[in-house]
């Protein structure tokens, strides 16, 4: 006869309200290794999903990510022009917050590299990749932009062409995918009166040169587009992304690449290394330790249980001694009791969260591993916090049966 | 390895014999002495009545003779074995008690979570019976004691006296040598608290359990065969008055 497993059906309604209170509580252990999982998969899933053998960034900089990094847009063709480049690319890369109607719209612009990568490479639910060079965007479905909807972005409208799943920044936000040169007309839109302003400041330095004063007809220039006037570059990109031939070869175009004065080159590995112990480090500490807390805050509520559950058993326990039950017998009804309940707050946890966790704002992404690294920690703290009651079991006596 | 009684006494049928008996809780100025010098025989089969008022020392002999409460000195023999010298244990007592001794007491003292038929069948699997055989020797005992259609109850579900009746079949679970009821019927009426008597008096004779009970209740004397009366924690063996019989 399984006294455990007899006392549980008894007590049935009791035991089940606190199985559902040991469920939430690992519910919420659960979750918080679920969050974890969902930063460091959001942060790095970029650098994964567009599988650039080597990112060139500026010089001492750990951009893009990391921090600000600017580099010439022309320095996808100095790139290419190295032996064992197969694909360089154009890398743009920022945020946005606009007014969406009524609601903040907030997402991460990534600009594509037009024509080389036209987006096919993007998990699509619905519509396709960008069919031509401007005024296209692809949209996660986090940002919740239809098909076919046309969105304006400062003196420009974009049409979605494409809905994207599971593609967000490492901050959260939802991307949307723009060919390169819309990613960099959003990034420096300024209004008209703001354009019409640096024109005439241009106009006004203009006039202090003294070749200005000799040539006052140079000073028409000064109201033309920056586009039309060489004296000004183009906007800068955020970084250059290069794939090799043999990837094999990544060590030795790196130092090529390396060398030049104006850039600094990591490998994949190394970018998400500098993205995980720079700015979801933190992050994962504070989450850990927090995990660490719950799981600690978890254990000593089992235990309290426990040993109510025991208490309130306490009698019958002394009678079972009384009656000539052997304490493997009595460690047996607590030990299984203390495991049931564990497995039963384990699966309650896993069903209510697969329910509750896709509602979260951010992700939160159970893996197997955790799962079972879970599963292993409740069966500790199931038998650990047993031992408070184990011991007053131990220690009842039979005597008590006669009180 | 427990001491044997010795071989010159007669003891073939004693089932259970206390030796000077004495209980001392405390030291020094808090010393009490709960019982002195405490000796009884019982017979295979016979059932004895402990008699006296509150305080006096019965439940500390019951408890002493039921291997629970160990005797600050004396000797305990149980089933031709020495198991108590003084304080000191001479064989394993949980064991012991679960293979000779059965206890009933003052309120059912039922496993609550537990139906009629499993108390009772808990106390056979724990001394070694199959699932199977305990569920059998449980059912036949319910029934010999004439409450097996309530076996499928719990505790609670049962009135004092079917209570009182599981706990009867549980003690006698694993065929016991002696039987120890601390005032069983303290929680019945008086018709129940006679039939619990009664059933007491048809276990021993019939199956040659012997049974000590701690009673107040003058009421069912008659079917006890030994009286003792235990006061300021001694006791005596009192002679049996006759019943007087109503016209």
């Amino acid at each position: 006869m399984n006294l455990a497993i007899k006392d549980i059906s008894y007590n049935i309604g009791r035991f089940v309200l606190t199985a559902v209170g040991i469920g939430m509580l690992l519910m919420v252990v659960m979750g918080m290794g679920g969050i974890y999982r969902g930063v460091v998969e959001d942060a790095t899933l970029l650098i994964d999903r567009l599988d650039a053998d080597l990112w060139v960034v500026q010089r001492s900089t750990r951009g893009p990510f990391a921090e600000i990094s600017r580099v010439p847009a022309k320095l996808s063709d100095r790139a290419l022009a190295v032996p064992g480049v197969r694909v360089a690319r154009e890398f743009v890369y920022h945020t946005i917050q606009r007014q969406d109607g009524d609601r903040v719209l907030r997402m991460a612009v990534l600009g594509l590299s037009w024509p080389t990568d036209k987006g096919d490479w993007i998990p699509l639910v619905e519509g396709r990749p960008l069919g031509q060079s401007r005024f296209e965007l692809i949209a996660d479905q986090t940002l919740k932009l239809p098909l076919g909807r046309q969105i304006e972005i400062g003196n420009e409208v974009y049409q979605v062409v494409g809905i994207s799943r599971g593609m967000i920044s490492s901050a959260g936000d939802g991307i949307a995918f723009l060919s390169s040169a819309d990613a960099l007309a959003v990034q420096f839109d300024v209004p008209g009166e703001a354009v019409r302003l640096e024109r005439a400041a241009r106009e006004s330095r203009g006039r202090l040169f003294d070749v200005a004063i000799q040539q006052p007809a140079l000073l028409e220039n000064a109201t033309r587009q920056s586009g039309q006037l060489p004296a000004i570059a183009r906007p800068s990109i955020s970084s250059v992304l290069v794939t090799l031939e043999h990837p094999s070869d990544a060590k030795a175009v790196a130092e090529v690449i390396g060398g030049w004065t104006d850039v600094t080159v990591y490998t994949a590995d190394e970018q998400r290394n500098l993205l995980l112990k720079g700015s979801v480090e933190k992050v994962r500490s504070q989450i850990g330790l927090f995990r660490i807390l719950l799981t600690i805050i978890a254990t000593i509520i089992m235990a309290l249980i426990l040993y109510t559950l025991t208490l309130d058993k306490l009698h019958s326990i002394a009678l079972l001694k009384l009656i000539g039950a052997s304490n493997t017998v009595l460690l047996g009804l607590i030990l299984q009791q203390a495991l049931i309940l564990g497995a039963s707050g384990f699966a309650i946890a896993y069903v209510v969260g697969q329910q509750i966790f896709p509602k979260f704002p951010r992700r939160v992404i159970i893996t197997s591993e955790d799962l079972i690294q879970l599963a292993a920690i409740v069966f500790v703290i199931s038998i650990a916090s047993s031992g408070l009651g184990v011991w007053k079991a131990m220690v009842v006596s039979p005597n008590e049966a006669l009180a | 390895m427990s001491t044997p009684m010795p071989a010159d006494d007669p003891s073939a049928k004693i089932a259970i014999k206390a030796e000077s008996l004495t209980k001392i809780y405390g030291a020094g100025n808090t010393e009490v002495v709960a019982m002195r010098d405490a000796s009884m025989t019982v017979m295979a089969g016979e059932v004895v009545a402990l008699l006296g008022p509150s305080g006096s020392g019965k439940s500390t002999f019951l408890t002493a003779v039921g291997l629970i409460n160990p005797p600050t000195s004396g000797k305990i023999y149980i089933a031709n074995q020495l198991i108590m010298d003084g304080p000191k244990a001479l064989t394993n007592l949980r064991s012991f008690r679960r293979k000779h001794l059965g206890f009933v007491f003052q309120k059912s003292n039922l496993i609550p979570f537990l139906k009629a038929g499993e108390n009772v069948q808990i106390a056979c699997e724990l001394n070694g019976l199959s699932s199977r055989q305990a569920r059998i020797r449980a059912l036949e005992l319910l029934d010999y004691l004439g409450i097996k259609d309530r076996s499928q109850s719990y505790p609670s579900m049962l009135s004092g006296g079917q209570q009182q009746r599981v706990a009867v079949a549980r003690a006698l679970a694993n065929r016991p040598s002696v039987i120890l009821a601390d005032e069983p019927t303290a929680a019945l009426d008086s018709f129940r608290g006679r039939q619990v008597m009664e059933l007491f008096t048809k276990v021993a004779h019939e199956q040659g359990t012997s049974v000590i009970v701690v009673t107040h209740d003058h009421r069912s004397l008659d079917v006890f065969d030994t009286l003792y009366e235990m006061e300021d924690g001694k006791l005596t063996q009192k002679t049996k008055e006759p019943l007087a019989v109503a016209h």
